[in-house]
């Protein structure tokens, strides 16, 4: 199960944020085939929110294979988006955080970290679009 | 959700509506149709007619002229009567009473009535059943005058600046159950309010009221992707081609809130989507500015 954390100040829009968190837990493996997402009335209940923006997000979801709606039953997914390694107990992770420990040690704060990892992001995957969406169209 | 709404009437119509008390018109010329199933925003400043126009579509007072439908019925039947919840600003409840004794008193005057939702709501506030309703704080009051709605299961229900006295997490819970009751059951629901921001992420569909007049109804969406927040070098000769909602010049830098007439906005403008709040502020500091009502609240065909 997930919870959806909704950001009213982020100028990202509610149905997009819930998109993105659904697909970061199906990366990180937190959600698996077959889990159920939790119901509008869930959703909207702890977030007060529109219940027709929890139901975009999950057409949204549905177009693009990841869910599949089943009538009365609820959400649930169908596939998974973590890969070898980019689970959170993966090597890959682990070799990310030393090497993050190793930034940190050479006195880089924070923000240098993020715009390091931007520009290499950036140089691999090269589109304008940047490197997470890159990574979904790469996946649909 | 979305497949019902198609199919029913209305959950509110304003047909020429109008009403008019001693001291003027409170109200005027107001056409607008809510669909059945949308979370409605009524906003608009103080004294624009937003309690009358609630009011009147729960039928506390006649219009002076037009009429208001609710589910497509003009008439006062008892059977409309249960189909609606109104909480009023003032929620008013018998101050002698308990709470449990005016939870009693909604499940006795309501055949639908759903004491698990009630319960639920007095809980979520940790209010004792045995409190009397004089003693409660104002906020308090207001989850009693909720409950009471809610416990009704409504299909429309109107509340009249139904946050206004609490705190900000029983606000949010609050408007958690309304949404989940939304979800579950379908609601419509109609919400005033002059706390813009409250309403963002909550409503799908928007009425401004100002000064007695309907100035923009229809889907939030809709309305929000009509208009343009434009920055730039220029002045406001330069829009001439765009419905110019408000423009503010600060040395050679304007500021404009419009509605394109067509798809690209020439010249260096800088072009953002303008938010709920700014897009109310800018129709409200603007008072001559065209109203819009998008085709679903569009004015019936037939009258």
């Amino acid at each position: 199960m997930i919870e959806y954390r909704i950001d009213r100040r982020s100028g990202v829009a509610t149905y997009q944020q819930i998109v993105q968190q659904t697909k970061q837990a199906l990366r990180l493996g937190l959600l698996q085939p077959g889990d159920k997402l939790p119901t509008a009335r869930e959703v909207v209940e702890a977030t007060a929110i529109n219940p027709n923006t929890v139901l975009k997000a999950y057409r949204e979801l549905d177009r693009e294979g990841l869910v599949e709606p089943r009538p009365g039953l609820g959400t649930f997914v169908s596939r998974s988006l973590a890969r070898a390694g980019a689970g959170a107990d993966g090597p890959l992770r682990a070799e990310l955080d030393a090497w993050v420990s190793r930034a940190a040690e050479a006195g880089l704060e924070r923000e240098d970290v993020a715009a390091l990892m931007a520009s290499v992001l950036e140089q691999r995957f090269i589109t304008g679009v940047g490197p997470v969406a890159h990574s979904d169209e790469g996946n649909a | 959700m979305n497949n019902q709404t198609v199919a029913r009437p209305p959950a509110v119509e304003a047909i020429g509506l109008g009403k008019k008390y001693r001291r003027g018109w409170a109200l005027r010329e107001c056409s607008f149709r809510i669909p059945a199933g949308r979370i409605c925003g009524l906003v608009g400043p103080n004294g624009a007619g937003k309690s009358t126009l609630l009011g009147l579509a729960a039928r506390l007072s006649s219009p002076t002229e037009g009429e208001i439908r609710l589910h497509g019925e003009s008439l006062a039947d008892p059977e409309l009567r249960r189909s609606f919840a109104y909480v009023a600003q003032d929620k008013p409840l018998y101050r002698r009473f308990t709470v449990a004794e005016m939870l009693r008193f909604g499940r006795e005057l309501n055949p639908r009535w759903d004491q698990d939702t009630a319960h639920r709501i007095i809980e979520q506030g940790q209010l004792a059943l045995d409190a009397r309703i004089g003693t409660l704080s104002g906020g308090q009051r207001t989850r009693v005058a909720l409950a009471l709605a809610l416990g009704k299961r409504p299909d429309l229900l109107l509340l009249d600046e139904p946050m206004s006295d609490m705190d900000p997490l029983a606000r949010h819970q609050l408007l958690g159950t309304l949404m989940a009751e939304a979800a579950e059951h379908g609601t419509t629901i109609v919400l005033s309010s002059h706390i813009l921001p409250e309403l963002d992420g909550i409503i799908d569909y928007l009425l401004l009221v100002d000064a007695g007049r309907i100035r923009l109804a229809g889907e939030a969406e809709e309305i929000l992707d009509a208009h343009r927040l434009l920055v730039g070098a220029g002045t406001a000769a330069d829009l001439a081609a765009h419905t110019v909602i408000e423009a503010r010049q600060a040395g050679r830098q304007l500021t404009a809130l419009v509605r394109p007439e067509e798809q690209a906005i020439g010249g260096d403008w800088e072009a953002t989507a303008p938010t709920l709040e700014e897009l109310l502020l800018g129709y409200l500091r603007s008072p001559q500015a065209p109203s819009l009502c998008t085709a679903e609240a569009g004015q019936a065909v037939a009258a």
